[in-house]
């Protein structure tokens, strides 16, 4: 009870000051009123009588001090001292103060940023209710791209029946495509992207409706249903205002009209967990028996079971899946296996490095920030040596004086902390809001609890740690030598300039790492830029081709193909035009194709994506004929198909033989080859190219089932994109207005993860340049004031400009290349680190070593160079008069 | 064995804050000067105390709860602040006294032994 009152008066006695200090003052008044009275009756002089009363008082100062101590919060007192003292500082040195600041702010608000990319991707579970027994299950080998990731509709509702592991079990359609659907009904058509779901999709994954439900009935999964959707948050919001009454209400899709029966919550994004970088618009239910016999077209994911282990479910798939039927109508199997991975392991796991990498870049800039700000403080500390000095003479702790540079130093990597968050909001912001960068999760980014605390922390150590180092030199220093007038001359001075230029080594050595890593980064990035893509993407563009209804026969939809085709080749500017129903590096499916007459093992030959185009394609998308012809018009043969291949597969299916005339079987039927092309990059630039195949639109063995129309052209794509949809418009009033998209956008949007984190990291590296130049100049131009006397003595015996510079310059290169040699060993332990995120580059790269060698050189020279000028103009006479 | 030199009792927490106490459990109502003299008179010559020293005690016996002070006048009229002993002080002080006497006794059992130890 009584530490509870004694602490509540201390609080209280400590914002009552004055009434208790003059409180205090009246009572030793009369204290020493009773004193001196007492005095004077033994018989003591006035004078006497009170210089005894205070001997015994023992310093009224003393007494006051002791008091205030035992009834105040004394640590208060001296924290807001110091906060005071160091407010008025900081104002007084107010160019230190807002360098200081800003470096902080740009090293922790990066720290920031980066720590909520890596903890929205890397660290927190995915934004479901127990993500950890969410599962995702594809194929253990994947030959070919989305068709060999997914499993026939027969299988998946086998397996569902059979399997004990899961509680859950679920899938999408794999193949959709952005802008896929039309909604219509107000005017033009929009474009929007649609994607059937199983009927427990969002009950797998454990979504709570924002309205509406979200499972689909048995009866909305048959093809005869009624016709539902499930909106999504953004969609709702944008297209239909967020009417609140929207359930039950029906919206017209490419003129069907839709009931809404649900609409997802804010916090759901389909494309940030299984399309990064794409936006799901609408959700259907998948209709069962009308894709049945489609093939492969499920995605998987699963919830285990409680008690369920990945390892146990693993297990029990491995029994299941190879006897799964692939279809039960046509009898046969679908050969299947089965990976199970956690579906954060499946989302996030391939970006666990780079992400790993890039947090540790940004750590490396917080480290340099942190030993730049020590540099600049202890310059600081040594032109203050004085004021510590005279502050000790007059009684000051060191324990106490030390305590006053953290708490400035704590203070400005606070201020530093609050702008960095401010920077970090606004990035971060752009971050969730951009949605070219293909990075799962990215749209739910933001700076939660765990950033701030994570803020607080970064913000904490950094101004320890670069408070410590000058705090302890300044207390170490020997004091009466730095009240005595010539500063230059103590050993505290050299000792704090060995210090220094130990620490800028040590910064330029960390730049080296950070500018290698960011160099070889920049190097595998310029490579993937650099390759033989296989196809032109420049001056190139697409755009989502909608039929009109009643084009029920192949020649009646290749007849309104040639009338597009013709149309759009007239508008001026464009050069050819094509159509096909997929595009590079963006939805793939794949089939089999195999020599006709040869015999192959099971599963020996991979999938082969195709494409169903119409002539003229491969010269619209810039794709190179190597052998044979392009189709024609008249390619439409119902008896015998034609086909193109790559060089890969004819390499394959026709060793050393001309594959021109060759018969090939295609999806069961006979093609015959009439042309090769080279390889086409066809998932990403990075990723080898694999069997490709292109069939001709106008045959009626092929229908396609999405149309894209490209147009290579030289005008821009705004130029192009009315005078298009004019003409489209015209031949089909109902064609949405759907953007005319450059190729580019495809090539970067599968480059997308690679540049972000080659511009994330170089911009940390130039960041880390930047300020090891500053550490350079900081040294070397304090060292130049240091020694004005002694260059002013150099110059009056002779020295001449040329030599003084020289002197200081190769000062400032000693200390470079002391830097890069340590950075240069540190570099090659840190790049093996990278070498699985370096593409076509090697880890220990020497045009990259060689040219950051070089580049740090120049800096370090340029930094030094400055100072060296200013200490070749020093007047002789000027500097000896001045000491 | 006279102290030569000012040995700063209170140094042993609670030792002062102890005597304060004794002194208004036992004299009643005192000013700051009064308590101070007393303590010396009591003690003899063997503490010389800082007189100042005792504002800190009192400042914290006073926001412990166990004295109370008031303003009032001496008898020679002068102005000064009273201390008295609060009831949750005089539990203190008994509290405080009966460890007093039981630490005086061990440590003089202890000290005793230690010198025939030594012999």
């Amino acid at each position: 009870m009584g530490a509870i009152r004694e602490a509540s008066n201390r609080v209280h006695s400590f914002f009552h000051k004055q009434e208790r200090d003059s409180d205090l003052d009246a009572e030793l008044q009369s204290h020493i009123d009773l004193a001196v009275e007492e005095n004077i009756s033994k018989g003591m002089s006035p004078e006497e009588a009170r210089r005894r009363a205070l001997i015994r008082i023992g310093g009224v100062q003393q007494a006051k001090e002791h008091q205030r101590e035992a009834r105040g919060l004394p640590w208060l007192d001296v924290l807001l001292q110091d906060l005071r003292y160091t407010f008025r500082t900081l104002r007084r040195d107010s160019g230190f103060a807002t360098i200081a600041i800003l470096i902080l702010a740009l090293g922790i608000g990066a720290n920031i940023v980066v720590f909520s990319v890596v903890d929205t991707i890397l660290l927190r579970p995915l934004p479901f209710p127990e993500a950890n027994r969410l599962v995702r299950i594809a194929p253990k080998v994947s030959k070919c791209g989305a068709s060999c990731a997914t499993y026939s509709t027969d299988a998946v509702q086998e397996f569902q029946r059979q399997n004990k592991s899961f509680s859950d079990f679920t899938g999408y359609d794999a193949f959709t495509a952005p802008g896929n659907w039309k909604l219509t009904g107000g005017g033009v058509p929009i474009p929007i992207s649609q994607i059937d779901v199983m009927d427990n999709f969002f009950h797998t994954l454990r979504v709570q409706p924002l309205m509406g439900r979200l499972t689909f009935s048995a009866e909305e999964s048959r093809p005869t249903g009624p016709k539902v959707v499930i909106l999504s948050y953004p969609f709702w919001k944008r297209q239909l205002n967020a009417d609140p009454n929207i359930i039950g209400k029906a919206i017209s899709f490419g003129n069907t009209p839709t009931t809404v029966i649900g609409v997802l919550p804010d916090t759901f994004d389909f494309g940030a967990i299984y399309a990064p970088g794409t936006k799901m618009d609408v959700f259907t239910p998948y209709l069962y028996d009308q894709v049945r016999e489609y093939g492969n077209m499920i995605s998987l994911t699963g919830r285990l079971n409680p008690g369920v282990t990945l390892a146990q479910a693993q297990a029990e798939a491995d029994l299941l899946f190879p006897t799964l039927d692939g279809s039960v109508k046509r009898g046969y199997k679908g050969g299947y296996t089965a990976q199970l991975w956690d579906l954060k392991d499946f989302v996030s796991g391939s970006l666990r490095r780079s992400l790993i990498i890039l947090w540790g870049a940004v750590g490396l800039i917080l480290l340099i920030v942190c030993v730049n700000l020590s540099n600049l403080l202890l310059a600081r500390a040594a032109a203050r040596s004085k004021e510590f000095a005279m502050r000790s003479a007059l009684g000051a702790a060191r324990g106490r004086i030390v305590r006053q540079l953290l708490t400035e130093s704590l203070v400005l990597s606070a201020a530093g902390a609050i702008l960095g968050l401010g920077l970090a909001f606004a990035a971060v912001f752009y971050l969730a809001h951009q949605g070219s960068i293909a990075l799962p999760l990215l749209s739910s980014i933001r700076i939660d609890k765990t950033a701030l605390a994570w803020t607080l922390f970064i913000a904490v150590t950094a101004g320890l740690f670069f408070g410590i180092i000058p705090g302890l030199r300044i207390a170490s220093g020997n004091l009466q030598d730095a009240l005595k007038d010539s500063a230059a001359s103590t050993t505290g001075g050299q000792g704090t300039a060995r210090l220094r230029t130990t620490l800028v080594i040590s910064q330029i050595a960390l730049a080296c790492v950070l500018l290698i890593g960011a160099g070889l980064l920049l190097r595998s990035f310029l490579r993937v830029l650099d390759v033989d893509l296989g196809f032109e993407p420049s001056r190139a563009s697409a755009i989502l081709l909608d039929y009109p209804k009643g084009l029920d026969t192949a020649a009646k939809t290749a007849a309104f193909d040639r009338e597009v085709l013709h149309r759009v080749e007239q508008i001026p500017g464009v050069q050819t035009a094509a159509i096909t129903d997929s595009l590079p590096m963006s939805r793939n499916r794949s089939w089999g194709i195999s020599a006709k007459g040869k015999h192959y093992e099971p599963g020996e030959l991979p999938g082969t994506f195709v494409y169903v185009v119409t002539p003229g394609y491969l010269n619209a998308i810039g794709m190179r004929l190597v052998k044979g012809r392009d189709m024609t018009w008249e390619d439409n043969d119902p008896k015998q198909a034609v086909v193109i291949i790559n060089e890969t597969v004819a390499r394959y299916l026709w060793p050393n033989e001309d594959p021109i005339d060759r018969i090939a079987i295609v999806g069961g039927a006979d093609a015959r080859v009439i042309g090769v092309i080279a390889d086409v990059r066809e998932t990403s630039a990075e990723a080898k190219s694999g069997w490709q195949m292109y069939i001709s639109a106008a045959a009626p063995q092929y229908g396609p089932n999405d149309s894209h129309l490209v147009i290579r052209s030289t005008l821009p794509v705004s130029t192009l994109q009315p005078t298009v949809l004019a003409a489209l418009r015209q031949l089909n009033p109902g064609q949405p207005a759907a953007d005319l998209k450059p190729i580019q956008l495809l090539v970067d949007r599968a480059s997308s993860p690679r540049r972000f984190f080659v511009y994330l990291v170089g911009i940390f590296a130039a960041l880390g340049l930047i300020l090891a130049a500053l550490g350079i100049y900081g040294v070397i131009s304090y060292s130049v004031t240091q020694r004005t006397q002694e260059i002013g003595i150099r110059m009056a015996l002779g020295a001449t400009q040329r030599t003084v510079q020289l002197r200081i310059i190769s000062q400032t290169l000693r200390m470079a290349a002391l830097g890069i040699v340590v950075g240069a060993i540190a570099s090659l332990a840190v790049s093996s680190l990278i070498a699985s995120l370096l593409f076509g580059t090697a880890p220990t790269d020497p045009a990259t070593f060689a040219a950051i060698f070089m580049l740090l050189a120049a800096v370090a020279l340029l930094a030094g160079y400055i100072p060296a000028r200013r200490a070749s103009r020093i007047n002789p006479m000027v500097a000896l008069r001045n000491n | 064995m006279a102290l030569e030199k000012q040995e700063k009792l209170d140094l042993l927490q609670g030792t002062l804050d102890l005597m304060v106490l004794q002194t208004l459990a036992t004299m009643g109502p005192l000013h700051g000067y009064g308590i101070a003299r007393r303590i010396e008179e009591v003690s003899g010559d063997e503490v010389l105390l800082n007189q100042g020293t005792i504002y800190a005690s009192l400042v914290r016996l006073q926001q412990r709860g166990w004295i109370s002070a008031e303003w009032g006048t001496s008898d020679n009229n002068r102005k000064a602040k009273y201390y008295s002993i609060t009831a949750s002080g005089r539990k203190q002080w008994a509290k405080d006294t009966a460890y007093w006497h039981r630490l005086s006794m061990v440590m003089g059992r202890v000290l005793t032994m230690s010198v025939e130890g030594d012999l």
